[in-house]
């Protein structure tokens, strides 16, 4: 949304098709076909089936309609049944989709993360499995395309809590490892608040027991008890999630930008919350 | 509503699913080590991908392949005296497929020509489904030696976690295949099909006729597995048939996670699977439903100034600050909560048994922290 926003045509990729990107910007489900859900934004959910055909047509010159019946079967079950075909295909439109310029930038929405370096790893993988044919190119000039760093970067998207920067370290070091795919950078998503300064931590403190606690409780007229309990766990969570922050910096080489996206409390769902990300991601890139 | 405690003593095997990143692997392991403690026996907790700090927090320095045993001091030193034996195990896919192939292959020359073939090792390591698969193996195997009075099992991440569902199924269903028969026709007669020849032309036209002849190939040797493939998704499926086995369904508070268990939930539903239990992981303190508090919350962050003026110059920095960000923390975690709350009733409409596990500010770094989560568990509501 931020890309669109700033004048470029983009198109989102969801690769599950599950993601629901429809709900994201307030219309119905988006399909194969990219539809525009924002000016100068597309966005499409991946489906191998339409990629096979897509590129049987282009590549095979087959009839956009082949008469299927027993076919439809035979090519799903390729699909399945060839180690990496599903990825390649995957991999294989979106990459020919911006080989064609059609887009100032495409977005992907990644598989999960115990897959997506699989999915990023599939060109090199195919090169060595199949010695010659089409699909051989094909590999070559997406591995090209993958490993031009002007061109492709992968941005891994976290939060400050143990298992996701535990996650995102083995990712970032995977990607490296087993995929020709430059970690252009990360987005450390949620990141919550200061409450308090460290004066006003001080303040915090002599409010929160004896006899400064039960005048406010007097003026007031309730219980702060509750108050002051939900400000502790603000605090705590703001730290933990601070020395995993850190953690995760020093974890990551130094040229990989670390970007922070605050938490967006309240009834934020669909279309309003991506524009309070897009704006957030918008202040933090200036 | 009873805790999850009655169905750990009456199952042989918990599968805790969910969608990712609610933390079920702490919670399994929190689920087999406060088993132990309450309910004793021979407990496993079956792991794909632990992370580190959950590893020492049981004593390991690092999990393998092989299972080990929890050390009995780590008990003593959380302050409990352990009934039984708690025993982790870590998933390892390459492993657990070599085992499979040696297990199935009718013979020595099947399984080594199999374990050569480079279309399976690409198979093993990056085959997306087969992790599935192998974790469900791996569990009927360690079922089926029945050293354990109960094996706890955390589910690999799948963005939906019925995959692994359904992993025996598809897999039998993969090597079933009419067309895998074909493939693996001798030449000649392949030729003749009516269906095939589009096929064979498209198929030839695009990855070459060598490796087809290698799928064919490795089709052809795994053809040689299939009775034992069958047998096993069948006897699988009845393990989870015969009420030895339950789900444990976990799942966050949030709008998305929740959308997903409940969807994993029809699944199981459907396939006549008993959800055991819905475990909501990662829950906001109850203070946060306190209606008197809520009001003094309100009065408050309209005049913070109130308060400062009864209370006085006592030395105070930003007094009026920080009663108004006290307020309105705690009037924005208290609308979090709000949605907690019709969130869980969904969910707990869904199960027999139903457990809430508070948020924690940090992660468990020890088996006390562990035992503390089970405890939660054993609760109920």
């Amino acid at each position: 949304m931020l890309a669109a926003r700033r004048g470029s045509r983009t198109l989102l990729v969801d690769i599950d098709g599950g993601g629901d990107l429809g709900h994201r910007f307030g219309v119905e489900p988006v399909r194969y076909q990219p539809t525009e859900v924002q000016p100068s934004l597309f966005a499409m959910a991946m489906n191998t089936e339409d990629s096979l055909r897509e590129y049987l047509h282009s590549r095979l010159r087959l009839p956009a309609v082949v008469p299927l019946g027993p076919l439809g079967a035979v090519l799903d079950f390729v699909a399945n049944a060839a180690p990496g075909v599903r990825e390649i295909l995957t991999v294989g439109k979106i990459a020919h989709d911006a080989r064609e310029r059609r887009w100032d930038l495409i977005v992907v929405d990644a598989s999960a993360t115990g897959h997506v370096v699989a999915h990023l790893a599939v060109p090199g993988a195919m090169a060595g499995l199949i010695p010659i044919g089409p699909i051989l190119d094909d590999s070559a000039w997406i591995r090209d395309l993958l490993r031009d760093r002007t061109f492709t970067g992968a941005v891994i998207v976290s939060r400050p809590e143990e298992m996701a920067v535990e996650e995102t370290i083995e990712l970032a070091a995977s990607l490296m490892a087993q995929s020709d795919v430059e970690l252009a950078g990360v987005v450390m998503n949620r990141v919550l608040p200061e409450l308090f300064s460290h004066a006003e931590e001080t303040t915090f403190e002599a409010l929160s027991a004896g006899s400064v606690r039960s005048v406010v409780e007097e003026t007031v007229g309730g219980p702060i008890g509750p108050l002051v309990d939900a400000a502790r766990l603000a605090v705590e969570r703001r730290r933990s999630g601070a020395a995993q922050t850190a953690r995760l910096r020093s974890a990551l080489d130094a040229g990989v930008e670390l970007t922070h996206v605050p938490e967006v409390w309240g009834e934020h769902v669909g279309l309003a919350l991506t524009s309070r990300l897009a704006d957030a991601l918008d202040d933090e890139w200036g | 509503m009873a805790g999850v405690g009655q169905l750990a003593a009456s199952r042989q095997i918990l599968v805790v699913v969910g969608p990712g990143g609610v933390g079920k692997t702490t919670l399994a392991a929190s689920l087999a080590a406060r088993t132990v403690v309450e309910i004793g026996g021979s407990v496993l907790v079956l792991t794909v991908d632990p992370a580190r700090r959950l590893a020492s927090a049981l004593g390991l320095s690092r999990f393998g392949n092989e299972t080990v045993e929890v050390p009995t001091e780590l008990f003593t030193r959380a302050g409990v005296r352990p009934r039984g034996s708690l025993h982790v195990a870590m998933l390892d896919t390459k492993a657990a497929w070599d085992g499979l192939i040696h297990r199935h292959a009718p013979d020595e020359q099947t399984e080594q020509a199999i374990l050569a073939n480079p279309l399976y090792r690409n198979i093993a390591s990056t085959f997306v489904a087969s992790h599935d698969y192998v974790a469900m193996e791996e569990l009927y195997e360690l079922h089926r030696l029945g050293r354990y009075d109960l094996i706890v099992v955390d589910t690999p991440p799948a963005r939906r976690a019925i995959d692994f569902l359904e992993a025996p199924s598809r897999m039998v269903e993969f090597f079933g295949s009419p067309l895998l028969a074909w493939l693996t026709m001798p030449g000649r007669s392949r030729s003749s099909g009516f269906a095939q020849r589009p096929f064979h032309l498209v198929a030839n036209r695009l990855i070459g006729s060598t490796f087809l002849a290698d799928i064919a190939e490795f089709f052809l040797l795994f053809q040689s597995m299939y009775e034992g493939f069958v047998d096993r998704s069948d006897a699988v499926s009845a393990v989870f048939g015969e009420r030895l086995a339950g789900f444990v369904v976990v799942s966050t508070l949030e709008r998305e996670p929740v959308v997903e268990a409940e969807f994993l939930c029809d699944e199981l539903e459907r396939r006549e699977l008993e959800i055991g239990a819905v475990v909501a992981n990662r829950v906001l303190p109850e203070g946060l439903r306190d209606d008197a508090a809520a009001s003094a919350a309100r009065r408050l962050a309209a005049a913070p100034e109130s308060v400062v003026d009864r209370l006085g110059n006592q030395g105070l920095d930003h007094l009026g600050l920080v009663l108004a960000e006290l307020a309105d923390n705690y009037l924005r975690y208290r609308s979090v909560a709000a949605e907690e709350v019709a969130l869980s009733e969904r969910l707990a409409a869904r199960a027999g048994a139903w457990a809430t596990v508070p948020l924690r500010a940090s992660g468990v770094s020890d088996l006390a922290g562990l035992l503390e989560i089970g405890r939660h568990l054993w609760v109920g509501l």
